[in-house]
Parts: C-alpha cells; sequence; structure tokens
C-alpha cells in the first residue's frame, strides 16, 4: 500500500509542489542529456541508412576519438590542431575498415555483420588504450563551466553550449544531406543499394563517407561526455545508452534519433528523480529500455521507422 | 581409407535416426565420453579442471541455450546473461530456503524459473523482430541485474551483496561449497553437459525444431502453413533461457563459489553470442565447438607471450589481448562466417575421400 502511494501519488504531488521551477529544471536537464543520447545515436543511424549494418562499434568509436584527441593535446598540440588531426583519423579508421572488414562481408547476413562489429568494438577499445594509456583523462577544451540563472531556472553554460553546438551538427547534417551531391547519393543509397549502384553511384565510397561522417559525429560526442565526465573506457558504454534511443525513433530515421533522444533523456530523468526513490534509486540503467520497449508494442517500427511490410 | 560408411546398411527406422548414422562416429563419440568420464578426471591439473574445463562446459551449456533460441528459431537475444543470472540467484534462494531440497532437482528448479521469465522477455517478439528484438532483449539484462542488486531478498540480506554458494551433498558425495573437490564437480557440469546436449540435439530435429526452424527462415510463410507462432516462439524462449537459468546455477555453484552480479552482465551475452556464431548457427555441434574456442582463446593469449619468453607490462598486455581478440573473431567471420560446424563438415567430407582430392 505504502509502494502504491509512492509510485502513484507521491511523485505528483512532487511535480506540483515545485511547479515550474524544479520540474523545469528536471526536464531541460533531460533535454540536454537527451541531445547528447541523440547524436550517438545518430552515428548508429547514418551508417545503418547507408549500409544496413548495425555498427556496435558506434561507441568505441566515440572512445577511440576522445583518447585520440586528448592523447594529441597531451603531447603539446594545441586543440584546433588536435581536432583536425583526430578527424583526419576517423576518416583514415572509416578507409581501414570499409578495406578490411566491409568489403569481404558484403552479403553477409545482418547478425554476421553486426558480430564482426562487436569485434571491431574490442579492438578499438584495446588499440586505442594500448596507444593512449587506459587512466581517467581530463579534457579540457576551453569551455566555461559556470551556473547561469534563466527565468529562475538554474543551468551549466557548458551544458548549454555543448547542446547548442550538437543543434549546429544536426543542422549541418540535415543540410549536407538534404543539397549536396554526396548527400543525394546518400540517400539513394539508403534507398534501394542495387538501383544506386544502377545509376552509377560508387558504394564502396559512398560507405567509406558514411564511416567518416559517423566518425566525426562520434568525435563531437566524444568531446561533449568527455568535457563532462572526463575520458576513459565507461565512454564506449554510451553505445548501450543509444539503443533505446535508437528503437524508439526507428533505425532508419534522422529525426526519430533526435526526437528519441530527447524524449530518453527528458524521461529518464523525470522517472530518476520523481519515480527513482520509491523503487530504490538508480533506474536510469533500464528505464530507457523499458519506455522504449513500452512504445515498440505500439509501433514495432519505432517514431519514424519505415513501414515494414511483410510479404510471403 | 579407414573412415567410410560403405557396408553399413540401415535395416530399421530406428537405425535410420541415430544421431550418428555412421559407425566410426558413434564409436569416436562413446571413447570422447568414455575419456571425459574416466580419463580427465585423473590426468588433468587442478588448474586445468577449474580455469578451462569446467567453465568451458558450463558455457557451452548455455550456448546450446542461446543457439535454439537464435541459430533455430531465429529470436537474436542479448539477454543471456541476465537469464543466467536469474537460474544462479534463484538457485541460491532455492537451496538457502529449502535445504533439503536435492541439489540436482535445485539446478532443474532455477531453470524452470528462468524458463518463466523467459517467457516474459519473450512476449515482444510476437510484435517486433530483428535487431529491435536485440534491443528489446537488452531490456532484461539491465532491469534482471537492477533487480538483482537492488532487492534484498535476493541476497538473503547480505550486506555485501555477494551470493555464496553452500555446501550441497548428494548420495553422500560434496558436489558443490568449498569442500567440494575440482573432480566432483568438473563430473556433475560435465554430465548436465551431456544430458543437455542430447536433449537439444533430439528437440531440434523433432517437430517443435522443424517449427523453429521455419519460423526462423520465414516467420509469415510459417505462420500461412499452419504454425502457430506464439506458442513456438515462447517455447523456443523458454527452453533457451531454461539451458542458460540451468548453466548460470552451474556457474555460480560449480565454478565461481560466490558472485555478484557483475558476473552475469552484458558482456557474458556477447561472449555467448560470439559462440554460437563462431561455433555455427543452428547446429548443436557448433554451440560446443564454439564454447571451446572462445573460451579457450583468452587463456592462450594470456599465456602466449609467457611462452614465447616474451614479457611486458600488465595493463599493456591486457589491452594487446582485447585488440587481437576483437581482431580475430573478424578475421574468422571473413573466412568461415558459417562457424567451426561447417569446417568440421568440410573435414569429415575431406577425410572419407581421402586420399583421392575429389
Amino acid at each position: 500500500m505504502e509502494f502504491l502511494e509512492s509510485v502513484t501519488i507521491t511523485p505528483f504531488v512532487l511535480i506540483a509542489e515545485d511547479f515550474p521551477v524544479f520540474f523545469g529544471e528536471v526536464v531541460f536537464n533531460g533535454v540536454l542529456t537527451g541531445v547528447l543520447y541523440s547524436l550517438v545515436a545518430l552515428g548508429f543511424v547514418l551508417i545503418f541508412k547507408a549500409s544496413g549494418v548495425f555498427n556496435f562499434a558506434q561507441g568505441a568509436m566515440v572512445l577511440f576519438a576522445a583518447l585520440t584527441l586528448v592523447g594529441l593535446m597531451e603531447l603539446g598540440l594545441p586543440v584546433w590542431l588536435a581536432f583536425v588531426v583526430t578527424m583526419g583519423a576517423m576518416v583514415a579508421l572509416a578507409y581501414l575498415v570499409e578495406l578490411l572488414v566491409l568489403r569481404h562481408l558484403v552479403n553477409q547476413p545482418d547478425i554476421i555483420l553486426f558480430m564482426s562489429t562487436i569485434g571491431l568494438t574490442f579492438f578499438l577499445e584495446g588499440f586505442g588504450e594500448t596507444l593512449w594509456g587506459s587512466n581517467v583523462k581530463k579534457l579540457d577544451i576551453g569551455i566555461p563551466d559556470a551556473p547561469v540563472e534563466i527565468v529562475g531556472m538554474l543551468f551549466n553554460s557548458f551544458d548549454l553550449i555543448a547542446a547548442l553546438a550538437c543543434a549546429l551538427l544536426v543542422a549541418g547534417l540535415a543540410f549536407f544531406f538534404q543539397y549536396t551531391p554526396t548527400g543525394r547519393a546518400l540517400r539513394a543509397v539508403a534507398d534501394d543499394h542495387q538501383a544506386a549502384l544502377a545509376v552509377g553511384i560508387p558504394l564502396k565510397k559512398i560507405w567509406i563517407i558514411v564511416w567518416s561522417v559517423a566518425g566525426i559525429v562520434a568525435l563531437v560526442a566524444g568531446i561533449v561526455w568527455g568535457a563532462k565526465s572526463g575520458v576513459q573506457f565507461s565512454l564506449s558504454l554510451i553505445a548501450l545508452k543509444a539503443l533505446p534511443v535508437l528503437i524508439l525513433g526507428g533505425f532508419t530515421s534522422v529525426p526519430g534519433a533526435i526526437v528519441g533522444g530527447l524524449i530518453i533523456g527528458v524521461g529518464e530523468k523525470i522517472a530518476e528523480v520523481y519515480w527513482g526513490p520509491a523503487v530504490g534509486g538508480a533506474i536510469e540503467n533500464w528505464f530507457a529500455y523499458v519506455l522504449a520497449l513500452a512504445f515498440l508494442f505500439v509501433r514495432p517500427q519505432g517514431l519514424f521507422g519505415e513501414r515494414i511490410i511483410e510479404r510471403v | 581409407m579407414f573412415y567410410r560408411e560403405t557396408g553399413q546398411f540401415k535395416t530399421t527406422y530406428a537405425a535410420d535416426q541415430t544421431i550418428f548414422p555412421i559407425f566410426q562416429d558413434r564409436i569416436f563419440i562413446f571413447a570422447l565420453i568414455i575419456f571425459a568420464y574416466l580419463a580427465v578426471p585423473l590426468i588433468a591439473s587442478e588448474y586445468m579442471l577449474q580455469a578451462v574445463l569446467i567453465p568451458m562446459l558450463i558455457f557451452s551449456i548455455a550456448a546450446v541455450g542461446l543457439n535454439i533460441l537464435t541459430g533455430y528459431a531465429g529470436q537474436l537475444s542479448l539477454g543471456t546473461g541476465a537469464f543466467m543470472a536469474m537460474g544462479a540467484y534463484s538457485a541460491y534462494k532455492l537451496t538457502t530456503g529449502f535445504p533439503e531440497l536435492n541439489i540436482v532437482l535445485v539446478f532443474i528448479l532455477s531453470g524452470v524459473a528462468s524458463a518463466l521469465v523467459g517467457i516474459v522477455f519473450g512476449l515482444p517478439s510476437l510484435r517486433i523482430k530483428g535487431f529491435y528484438l536485440a534491443v528489446a532483449t537488452l531490456a532484461a539484462q539491465f532491469f534482471l541485474i537492477w533487480m538483482f542488486n537492488r532487492v534484498p531478498w535476493w541476497y538473503n540480506y547480505h550486506s555485501s551483496g555477494t551470493i555464496t554458494a553452500p555446501p550441497r551433498e548428494f548420495a553422500g558425495v560434496m558436489l558443490t561449497g568449498p569442500t567440494a573437490t575440482a573432480e566432483t564437480r568438473y563430473l556433475l557440469v560435465l554430465s548436465f553437459c551431456i544430458v543437455a546436449g542430447l536433449l537439444a540435439k533430439n528437440l531440434v530435429r523433432s517437430r517443435i525444431g522443424r517449427h523453429w526452424m521455419a519460423i526462423r527462415d520465414m516467420d509469415i510463410a510459417a505462420e500461412i502453413i499452419g504454425i502457430r507462432l506464439l506458442p513456438n516462439k515462447l517455447l523456443a524462449f523458454a527452453i533457451s533461457s531454461f539451458y542458460c537459468g540451468v548453466a548460470g546455477a552451474l556457474l555460480l555453484f560449480s565454478y565461481l563459489g560466490s558472485a555478484e552480479t557483475e558476473a552475469f552482465d552484458i558482456f557474458v551475452s556477447f561472449d555467448v553470442l560470439f559462440m554460437i556464431i563462431i561455433g555455427g548457427l543452428g547446429s548443436i555441434l557448433g554451440a560446443y565447438l564454439g564454447a571451446a574456442f572462445i573460451w579457450l582463446l583468452p587463456i592462450f593469449l594470456t599465456n602466449a607471450p609467457q611462452l614465447i619468453g616474451l614479457s611486458m607490462p600488465v595493463d599493456f598486455q591486457k589491452h594487446l589481448e582485447v585488440m587481437i581478440f576483437g581482431s580475430l573473431i573478424i578475421v574468422f567471420l571473413i573466412f568461415e562466417p558459417a562457424g567451426l560446424a561447417r569446417l568440421w563438415q568440410i573435414g569429415k567430407e575431406k577425410l572419407r575421400r581421402w586420399p583421392f582430392p575429389y
């Protein structure tokens, strides 16, 4: 009885008590985390759309990019140069992945490709830490980290700038996909591999581009997460956080990744703050999955995923 | 030359349906089982039994279970670790709650508990498929592990949150707990392993197994020819989770001794998935071969530098190991995506024609 009350009544009382200031803060914090989830999910979606590969290594790519950036900065490179070099490293990685892995696995079942990206995850984690060491590193790229007050609610200036940067990146990607010839080619490949090949789009080049773009998205995600919580192994577990975002938004939809990320971010924060105490806390780990699962019962293809049509 | 089935005629239906239709295969398998029961406990060292053979056999049970679900019924699952945890924790609760209960029965009952949980988390498979389902099974992984961490009832309100296998005996022999010898634990695990394999092999070549394979190949077509998806998919989840639950209980009682939830985290799920993919999807033999390969490879990688007289810093070696493990997986998938079971088949074909090339 007490438990029922703490689940069904108390949270709403708490919400009403501090409305709108504290609730607003919770929601906004959720949005900020959500933006970061979207960023990781975006990398998944880009690759899945263009090559049908469920790239589990996206989290490891985030870790690898952040490790490389920090490592280069520790060697004494200025931030901008380290950033450019890391970007180059991510493009090189994309090229190597295509050359050494994907090219040899064309026409294999999805699950084999999926497992090969888990292999890639192990490799990247080992490689990054062999190269740059495994102790926790501080990433400082010179963004101010101070509390800011907006209409009575307290925010972190770093979070706001990070969210803005992510929004810009997403807008840039949307532009890239919509208005450049390469972007059009990417969308064509995503729609239909064979038709794209037939009109003369080089599939292998497209894959390299997509993996490069996903690598750069991973770099941005790595910078933001790394600056927040230090660059360390747990960064690669972000991939697990992005998976419910993916199924909520749909594997094949860029807007889905963004909206899904926001929903998960906000939902998770609200649940943790108001419902967490009733069931023992730390529900952030699984709440997102259960939320996404509940959604799937209504729409099996996610919010914006392509409708699944099945024929015999 | 010596491996031919020439002259082996089948005169009864029973002979037609034996698991190993070739006489030489039967001899080989019986010799292997006798060797495993009689010779191995005598010649293998404590380390060999404890660190290599026992966990390898336990994981092969889990791999058989996952192979039933993923390889035969076509439902991708990443929740293996959680189902194993369910088995381990329910075995712990059962045997501490009812100390008189036969320990072998406890293992089987904990498998049943795990099966029930598997059915609950298998329900989404009716609506969603493929990678969506894989992510949905992750919900089981995270939720169950969280529950075992946060609900003190599961670990008997122990302050450290660990569960420890209590000493239990069966027919006068100590089977579990700190006083049980490695040999008895090995024999217990081996027996479970053989029974599990035999049951699974017979299951997948029965009507139920054929239903599963039809669902795996195309579930809509299967539905149209009259296979009911609901009971068959849930049955696959139930049986797979049963295997995983028994494996989890054995992992706690026969291998780890005491454990926390970390022993059943998401990486266990990945490892078991690796086992069935490297071993061969849709092959019981493959599950065993894959479990051996994935369990032995890291041990080999850890010991290899010492064998060739190379010494390096511990953390550097650890990272290198992970790196080599990952790349070997990729290389293996590129060269033989159908797995070790396929290699075994090719080898057998070659042997039958030997010494002729074709």
